[in-house]
């Protein structure tokens, strides 16, 4: 797939609003994602241990509140003992800073815990796509993987660090506070989890009704950004054909349910914390007429009342976090499952144990196809089958067909990012399931008609990651295939950084890759397509400069534009993933076959 | 940011007073509460209160309460159906503007910048109006009214609150200034995290061809480094910030009480009962004073990253279209089907040098008119021209007899029938795609969708998928090959019968059977339309009854295959370049 075309993939939105999918095993990837922590729990027990001091110290700050307040009423009627209250701010400033303390060192180490430990999955995922074979690209998309090296260990990494200690300090604080509540008062207490339990009830019920909602407005929001990518990407199409009335149209429709499940989501998410408040005060008021009937009566102090105020809040404002905290571990549930789903894939078999090697510098060029059957995974057919062929040293051999004949199979099978199901490819008699990937890569330079350039500079995607290329290759290179001209003309000739910019055709695009191609000094040379958006004025000065380099070369050439290949050694001739014809141009052409067809059908009309 | 407010409508401006109302009333509800707290506190403190004073000041503070619940829904109700409608309204408006940009405009943005402009950052502002917007008003209208129901009260606990909010203010600032400057790098680093990746997925090959997956994973292990190590940094900042909230909100209290205390023992006994209240009153109201000026602080955090938004959305709505639609509807009789171009000049509005120079040319009805030349000799301009995809910036482009610029948009495009270099397919069926807009005679039936098809040289493939012509297309096609794109979008301008058919490199994923088949079968089908065709393969084209070669932007021939080739040199070069001597003297 070329670069331009995934550039644009439906922007996730997976605000801090959203609610996340579910996971399908929550369970089993919370104890996965455990398992994977490794050395960082020690770090996660010092965070958890000092949320927990932090809380129980939040707890009891209220107790000497209380103590306070009491001293102080007692000051109205009597002497004010300053000594006492003075002693009890001491206290308490003590109490708070320590509490605030360990609370920021906790933040501290999930900091750190968190995005260390997104670090090393992120590093995982990328070592991961290296060692998985090239059949698992075929079935996904880039986007998908792209999205979980990203969007999924930003989840892991944001929940991680905003719920697991917020969650432990939350069911501590709730706790706390109802056992603080009941040592205290029962009464009171009673009172209060009352009041508090018909604003729970409501709570649970909008949050059910509001997740559906959001859900809906992901699944809206998803459809209208997909319209919008189409409609821009394919603008020219929507104007030239008059299609900008049904486009719009469409849009609409598309942004008015959007516009409904937004205003519905939103809606019922915003009356969240006025009901949260409103549970508060509720509890507040009703602590505040029992409290007071029952300090009239003489059995509580004041202070009581004080410190249950501060109770009542303690215990409502937990229970709305911890159910946020739930659905962001839910989320981090399914954001794991997807990651640890790639982390598992089956990988390439370990070629470690293989000893034998070809050496570049000594290899002959000789290839042998024999009765090469190969289907693709989920196929029922054969792509590639019964496939005998013979490509001798120095010889370009070039593979016509139409689409669908399998050509670009059969290279990607020389190259082993296939396994063949039957026959064997020998390279200089060695089977090559014999030999390593990376020794077959070595002895193989490879063109593809989708060029692939990489953000940096012109010099740097030419020399791309072979050693011992001078400058002055890179240049004598660009002059031999007509390139030099053009680089110079950039703003910063060699050193122009390639940026997503449109400042190079597709044309000049496969002029630099065939440039790295020319670089690299391997005995056998792959060109899939490679001169296709090249105009044939410049194909065949390419062609020159490569026939010059490559006259040793073993080269494999597979081209649309028959003119491209006229001059080769050996024409074979595909359809269907089978060999019908082969033989040079001139044979082919003598045998008035499928070739000598495909050729002429240029000059009708 | 205010001037995307522009796009409420006078219904939502009625929202927005509703809003200011409900905020208002909400405030002074939540203000009242304290002092029901204190009296109720007082009347406890007394002995001898009586009980039906202590229900009826809380049931008051439990009605206030309530009252404030429902004006915050209906806040909340109000609130969200004006965001709702004002990003509806905006990317509405956005969205029918860049539908209506024309090709020169669109390159200026670039297509992946408009789509994040009609997506994300409608998004961001949408957030803002939920959420900001209440804030806006009732941070402010809730630090003013608290303030103002203290002042009477003793100074040392206002001056007491003044610290805290100075205090509070200043942490923010700092750390707004730290750490936004490195929010933006965080995005950065992400953008070119995703790209490393995105290249490692989309060069996977070339990657595994070149042994290069250390180097690769050097480059990434770079940026996931700098991006941790730079995102540590930010939340390691940030951490601070809830301690500092928390202690600031708990020593203010604490410091109240501890005043009061002092206050108290200094004052007569007459006064000591009320001091005792204004305090209770005061801690709480302190309290709001603080959680205002945090939400003000908290606006100013995601203020700016909404008038970004809005920035950039305001910088597309207010682009003025350099192509202005025209309101002929007829083309001058007896010159149907012709295309000329008259000492046609072009240039892109950003660039510093002519791409086309001098072009004149006439096809007339019924031609088959080719284009050749190399890469970047302009071949696509001259045909962007035509269904003003560009303006010409000098010289006469006319089709029918009239100048392109004077025609209905829509009339123009229904007489050309374009297909684009890069197939370009939608969401949809083969029948919706190939059905596509609107054509001469109204909408494309189904059987006209079937016989396109066939010239097209696509039955064969089409009937093969699982639905046949109501088969399943993917976005941009991605579940069909090149070829089989490039036969359908080449369907979708068969079917709307065109005057004129414009081809831009549209054959070059076909084979050469197929693309000889299909030519023959489309002039066999459209007997009188023009043709216009730019491609490479001088198979494709030796048979029109006009070629124009082009080199750098000027026409270097103009004439027939067999002219050309004793005629102009860089015509016989690419044929050369692609057949033999003797193949081009056969023919």
């Amino acid at each position: 797939m070329n670069k331009e075309e995934n550039r644009h993939e439906p922007p996730k939105h997976r605000g801090p609003m959203a609610v996340g999918e579910k996971a399908k095993d929550f369970r089993k990837s919370i104890i996965r994602l455990f398992k994977e922590l490794g050395s960082f729990k020690v770090i996660i027990l010092v965070a958890i241990i000092l949320s927990i001091f932090s809380s129980v110290l939040s707890i009891y700050a209220p107790n000497k509140l209380a103590d306070l307040a009491d001293e102080i009423s007692f000051g109205i009627f009597n002497k004010m003992n300053m000594d006492a209250v003075t002693s009890i701010v001491i206290f308490l400033s003590v109490l708070y800073i320590l509490s605030a303390l360990s609370n920021y060192i906790q933040a501290l180490c999930m900091a750190t815990v968190s995005n260390k430990f997104a670090r090393n999955l992120r590093n995982s995922i990328s070592v991961k796509i290296n060692k998985l074979p090239l059949k698992f690209f075929d079935k996904k998309r880039t986007g998908d993987t792209l999205s979980r090296v990203t969007n999924d260990v930003d989840t892991i990494a944001q929940s991680m660090n905003q719920s697991l200690s917020s969650l432990v300090s939350n069911v501590v604080v709730l706790i706390g506070s109802l056992i603080m509540m009941i040592i205290t008062n029962v009464v009171l207490a009673g009172t209060a989890v009352l009041a508090s339990m018909f604003g729970f009830i409501g709570m649970a019920f909008i949050l059910k009704i509001s997740q559906k909602h959001f859900k809906a407005r992901q699944v809206e929001l998803g459809k209208l950004n997909s319209h919008i990518e189409e409609s821009y990407s394919g603008l020219n199409v929507v104007k030239l054909y008059n299609g900008k009335k049904e486009s719009i149209e469409e849009f609409e429709k598309l942004n008015k349910k959007v516009k409904e499940a937004n205003f519905k989501s939103q809606f019922l998410s915003g009356i969240m914390m006025p009901l949260m408040n409103f549970i508060g005060n509720f509890g507040y008021v009703a602590v505040c007429i029992v409290g007071a009937l029952l300090a009239i009566d003489g059995k509580i102090s004041l202070g009581v009342i004080v410190a249950f105020l501060t109770y009542v809040r303690l215990f409502t404002t937990p229970l709305s976090q911890i159910a946020q905290s739930f659905t962001m571990l839910q989320s981090c549930a399914a954001a794991s499952e997807r990651v640890f789903e790639f982390l598992d894939e089956t990988e390439m078999n370990d070629e470690k144990e293989f000893t034998k090697k070809l050496d570049k510098d000594k290899v002959v060029g000789n290839i042998e196809f024999d009765k090469v059957e190969f289907t693709y995974d989920g196929n029922d057919k054969p792509t590639i089958k019964n496939f005998s062929a013979v490509a001798k040293k120095g010889e370009k051999v070039a593979i016509v067909g139409p689409t669908g004949a399998g050509k670009t199979t059969m290279v990607n099978l020389l190259m082993k990012f296939y396994d063949i199901n039957k026959g064997s490819i020998k390279i200089d008699g060695e089977d090559i399931s014999e030999l390593t990937r990376e020794n077959i890569h070595d002895l193989f330079t490879m063109v593809l008609q989708d060029t692939w350039l990489f953000e940096g500079t012109i010099k740097e995607n030419i020399i791309y990651n072979q050693k011992n290329v001078t400058d002055k290759d890179v240049v004598d290179v660009c002059k031999r295939i007509g390139l030099d001209y053009f680089i110079r003309t950039l703003p910063n000739g060699y050193d122009s950084e390639l940026s997503d910019s449109d400042t190079l055709s597709i044309g000049q695009k496969q002029l630099l890759t065939i440039a790295r191609a020319m670089l690299s000094k391997t005995p056998f040379l792959i060109l899939d397509e490679a001169t296709s958006n090249v105009d044939t004025r410049t194909e065949e000065l390419v062609q020159k400069a490569m026939d010059k380099l490559s006259k040793d070369k073993t080269s494999f050439i597979i081209a649309h534009r028959l003119s491209t290949i006229k001059n080769a050694d050996l024409i074979l001739v595909m359809k269907d993933g089978n060999i019908i014809e082969q033989g040079n141009h001139k044979e082919l052409m003598k045998k008035n076959g499928f070739y000598s067809e495909l050729y002429n059908s240029q000059f009708e009309l | 940011m205010i001037r995307i407010l522009k796009n409420l409508r006078a219904k939502d401006w009625g929202l927005v007073f509703i809003i200011i109302l409900l905020v208002f009333a909400q405030v002074w509800l939540d203000l009242k509460m304290p002092e029901y707290v204190s009296e109720i506190t007082k009347l406890v403190q007394t002995e001898g209160s009586k009980m039906s004073d202590i229900m009826s000041n809380g049931g008051m503070m439990l009605l206030c309460t309530f009252a404030s619940l429902l004006g915050a829904v209906a806040t909340g109700y109000s609130a969200s159906l004006l965001s709702a409608n004002l990003s509806m309204n905006i990317r509405s408006r956005l969205f029918n503007k860049v539908e209506n940009l024309s090709m020169a405009e669109i390159k200026k943005f670039s297509t992946s910048s408009l789509i994040t402009r009609t997506t994300n950052d409608i998004t961001q502002i949408q957030m803002f109006a939920a959420m900001g917007f209440q804030m806006l008003i009732k941070a402010p209208l809730t630090a003013i009214l608290a303030i103002m129901k203290i002042t009477d009260k003793s100074w040392q606990w206002s001056a007491l609150t003044g610290v805290c909010v100075v205090i509070l203010l200043s942490v923010i600032a700092v750390l707004i200034l730290i750490v936004l400057p490195r929010f933006k790098k965080v995005q950065k680093l992400t953008d070119k995290l995703n790209g490393v990746t995105r290249e490692n997925l989309t060069g996977i090959r070339v990657i595994r061809a070149f042994n290069a997956e250390s180097f690769q994973q050097e480059k990434f292990d770079n940026v996931n480094d700098e991006l941790t190590g730079q995102q540590l940094f930010n939340q390691k900042t940030f951490a601070i910030m809830q301690p500092v909230m928390y202690l600031i909100m708990y020593g203010l209290s604490l410091g109240i009480y501890f005043i009061g205390a002092n206050l108290i023992d200094g004052a007569v006994a007459a006064e000591r009962m009320s001091l005792f209240g204004d305090m209770i009153v005061f801690s709480s109201y302190a309290m709001q004073i603080i959680g205002a000026f945090l939400m003000l602080a908290l606006i100013f955090m995601i203020l700016p990253r909404a008038s970004v938004s809005a920035n950039r959305i305001n910088e597309v709505i207010y682009t003025e279209n350099s192509i202005k639609n025209g309101k002929v509807k007829k083309g001058i009789d007896g010159e149907e089907g012709t295309v000329e171009f008259k000492d046609v000049f072009f240039r892109y509005p950003d660039g510093d040098e002519d791409l086309l120079r001098n072009i004149n040319f006439k096809i007339n009805k019924g031609e088959t008119f080719a284009i050749v030349g190399s890469t970047g000799s302009g071949k696509s301009s001259v045909i962007n021209l035509i269904p003003r995809l560009y303006d010409a910036t000098g010289g006469e482009v006319l089709v029918d007899g009239v100048n392109v610029k004077e025609y209905d948009e829509e009339y123009l495009n229904s007489k050309i029938g374009f297909v684009t270099q890069k197939a370009i397919l939608f969401n949809g069926t083969v029948n919706s795609n190939v059905s596509y807009g609107k054509s001469t005679n109204g909408k494309v039936t189904k059987e006209k969708v079937k016989e396109a098809i066939k010239v097209a040289q696509a039955k064969d493939f089409v009937e093969k998928m699982e639905k046949g012509y109501d088969g399943f297309i993917a976005s941009s096609g991605t579940n069909i090959s090149g070829g089989q794109k490039q036969r359908i979008s080449i369907a979708r301008a068969i079917a709307r019968d065109p005057e004129i058919f414009v081809f831009d490199d549209s054959f070059s994923a076909l084979d050469y059977k197929t693309d000889s088949l299909l030519r023959k079968e489309l002039k066999k089908y459209t007997k009188n339309a023009t043709t216009i065709i730019v491609a490479q393969r001088i198979g494709t084209i030796m048979h029109a009854d006009k070629i124009m070669v082009l080199d750098e932007g000027k026409i270097v021939g103009l004439g027939t295959h067999k002219e050309l080739l004793k005629s102009c040199e860089v015509y016989k070069q690419i044929a050369l370049s692609q057949l033999s001597k003797e193949e081009l003297e056969n023919e």
